[in-house]
C-alpha cells in the first residue's frame, strides 16, 4: 500500500457513504458506525479492498453508510454470505454486522458454523435484546422478565448466552464492547480485525425505542476486572459470572484460521455433469 | 489501553488540537441535525445546522490563528487523539430523542463548551512551555465566549415541561 493511498483513506469520515443513516435518535448504532469508520480509518484499510456484510434489522442498515463494498442479505445468513465470500477472496477484509434477532435467531445456526469453521471473519453484533425494526417483540437476549403489550407478563424464556456460545463453538476472539463507548468500541473492533480466524465482537447498543430502559447501561457498563485469556474454559467460566457489563477483549485463542484448500486449477463443467446425467 | 490526554509539546500541537475538538464538533453537529431531518423535527435541525456553523467558525478561527501552519493534515494525522473518552466538544449521540427540544439540543451545546474550557484550562495549568500556557490562556477565553454565547441562545428557549418526551399518538406503540 503506498502512503499517498493511505493518506487517501485515513480519515474515518472517507469510509462514510453520503447515505444519511435512518435509525430513531439516540439509538445505539449511530456510535457503532461511527466505531466501524475509526477502526478502518486506525487500520488504513482501503475501501475497495474491506466488505460489510449484514443481514436484517436496524443493525444492517450499516453496509449503506459505508463506503466500502457491502452486502446487505437475507435475514440471518450474513454469516453464510460473509464466509463464501471470504473463502473466495481471502484478500478481502470482511466486517459482518448483525443485531441479536437476525444473529442469534434466524441466523443461529449460522453463528454457531462460523465460529466452528472459525475463517477469518470479524462478526460485530449490535445486542439490543429487542426486534426494534419490527416493533419490539422478545429477542434470544431478552430478560424473562421483559413485560410489554407483546409479552405480557414477560416470556420466561432463559435468555441466551452468546460469549459463552462462541466461545463453546470455537471463536477465536471474543470480546465484549458498548456503543456509548465509541472510541473504546474502535480499539476492540481493531483488535478483533486484527486477529486471525473468526472475531466475535458483541456491542451492547441500546434501543431508545423499544427499550428505554437500556439508556441505563452508560452507567453499567464497566472494564472487564481482568485481561483477555487464551483458554476458552477460563474465558467462559468468567462470562458465566460476570453481570453481562464487562467491557473489553475477554478471549483471544490460537487456533488456526480455516484456508480454502488448493484445488484443481480448472475444472472441466461437461465433465462434471456426467457424474450427474441421470 | 486509554491515554489521559493528549499530549501537548508546543504551540503547533495546541492549536491541532484546538482545530480538531472543532472539526469533531461539527461532524457531530451535522450528523445531529441529519438526524432531526430523518424524523421531521424542523426546530432542531435549524439549532443543530447554526450549531454546526457556529463550530465551523471557530475552526476556521483557529486556522487563522495557525498562520502558515497546515492544521487540516495535522489534524488528519492524529489519528484516534482520545482512546477512550470523547473529544471534549462532542455531544453524545445517544442523548438525541426524537421529541427534544431546542433547550435540551442547548444543553448538549452547553455541555461539550464547558468541557472545552476545562480541557483548555487544564493545559493552562499544566503546561510547561511559556508559548502554550499563553495560548491556552487564549483558547480559553475563546470557550468561555463560547459559553456565554449558548447561555445567551438558551434565555431564548425556557426549559419546557417534565412532559416533553410524551407523545399522544407514539409512532411506535406495540398494541
Amino acid at each position: 500500500m503506498s502512503n499517498v493511498e493511505t493518506q487517501r483513506i485515513c480519515k474515518p469520515g472517507d469510509y462514510r457513504s453520503d447515505v444519511k443513516p435512518i435509525w430513531c435518535p439516540g439509538c445505539g448504532d449511530y456510535h457503532v458506525l461511527l466505531s466501524f469508520t475509526r477502526a478502518f480509518a486506525e487500520l488504513a484499510l482501503l475501501p475497495e479492498e474491506t466488505v460489510v456484510v449484514s443481514g436484517i434489522g436496524c443493525s444492517s442498515r450499516i453496509p449503506a453508510y459505508t463506503s466500502c463494498y457491502g452486502f446487505h442479505g437475507v435475514h440471518g445468513r450474513s454469516l453464510a454470505v460473509a464466509t463464501g465470500l471470504k473463502v473466495a477472496r481471502p484478500d478481502l477484509t470482511v466486517v459482518v454486522a448483525s443485531g441479536d434477532g437476525d444473529g442469534y435467531s434466524i441466523g443461529g445456526n449460522h453463528f454457531i458454523q462460523a465460529c466452528r469453521r472459525n475463517v477469518d471473519l470479524t462478526y460485530v453484533v449490535m445486542d439490543n435484546r429487542v426486534y426494534g425494526m419490527t416493533k419490539g417483540q422478545p429477542s434470544p437476549t431478552t430478560e424473562p422478565d421483559f413485560d410489554t403489550a407483546l409479552t405480557p407478563g414477560g416470556t420466561g424464556l432463559s435468555p441466551f448466552h452468546p460469549l459463552v456460545i462462541a466461545l463453546a463453538s470455537g471463536a477465536n476472539f471474543v470480546a465484549r464492547a458498548f456503543s456509548g463507548e465509541p472510541n473504546e468500541t474502535a480499539n476492540i473492533l481493531v483488535e478483533a480485525i486484527r486477529h486471525p480466524g473468526f472475531s466475535f465482537v458483541e456491542v451492547l447498543s441500546p434501543c431508545v425505542t423499544f427499550r428505554p430502559d437500556e439508556r441505563e447501561w452508560k452507567n453499567q457498563v464497566h472494564p472487564a476486572p481482568v485481561g483477555a485469556t487464551s483458554d476458552p474454559a477460563k474465558a467462559a467460566r468468567r462470562l458465566m459470572t460476570d453481570d453481562g457489563f464487562n467491557i473489553g477483549i475477554l478471549y483471544r485463542g490460537e487456533r488456526r484460521p480455516y484456508q480454502a484448500q488448493i484445488g484443481p486449477k480448472s475444472v472441466d463443467l461437461s465433465e462434471l455433469e456426467k457424474d450427474f446425467t441421470l | 489501553m486509554s491515554k489521559a490526554r493528549p499530549v501537548v509539546r508546543n504551540v503547533v500541537d495546541l492549536l491541532t488540537l484546538a482545530y480538531r475538538i472543532e472539526t469533531d464538533a461539527v461532524e457531530r453537529y451535522r450528523l445531529l441535525a441529519d438526524q432531526m431531518e430523518s424524523h421531521n423535527n424542523p426546530d432542531l435541525v435549524k439549532v443543530f445546522r447554526d450549531l454546526t456553523r457556529a463550530e465551523q467558525i471557530h475552526a476556521d478561527e483557529i486556522r487563522r490563528l495557525a498562520g502558515d501552519i497546515d492544521l487540516t493534515r495535522r489534524s488528519d494525522a492524529l489519528g484516534s487523539v482520545w482512546q477512550k473518552d470523547e473529544s471534549p466538544e462532542e455531544v453524545d449521540l445517544a442523548a438525541a430523542h426524537y421529541l427534544m427540544t431546542p433547550w435540551h439540543a442547548l444543553q448538549l451545546a452547553l455541555a461539550g463548551e464547558k468541557r472545552a474550557l476545562a480541557f483548555f484550562t487544564s493545559i493552562v495549568e499544566t503546561a510547561k512551555d511559556a508559548k502554550v500556557k499563553e495560548m491556552a490562556a487564549e483558547l480559553v477565553e475563546e470557550e468561555a465566549e463560547h459559553v456565554n454565547l449558548v447561555y445567551r441562545l438558551l434565555r431564548k428557549y425556557p426549559k419546557p415541561a417534565d412532559s416533553w418526551s410524551q407523545d399522544g399518538d407514539p409512532p411506535v406503540a406495540q398494541d
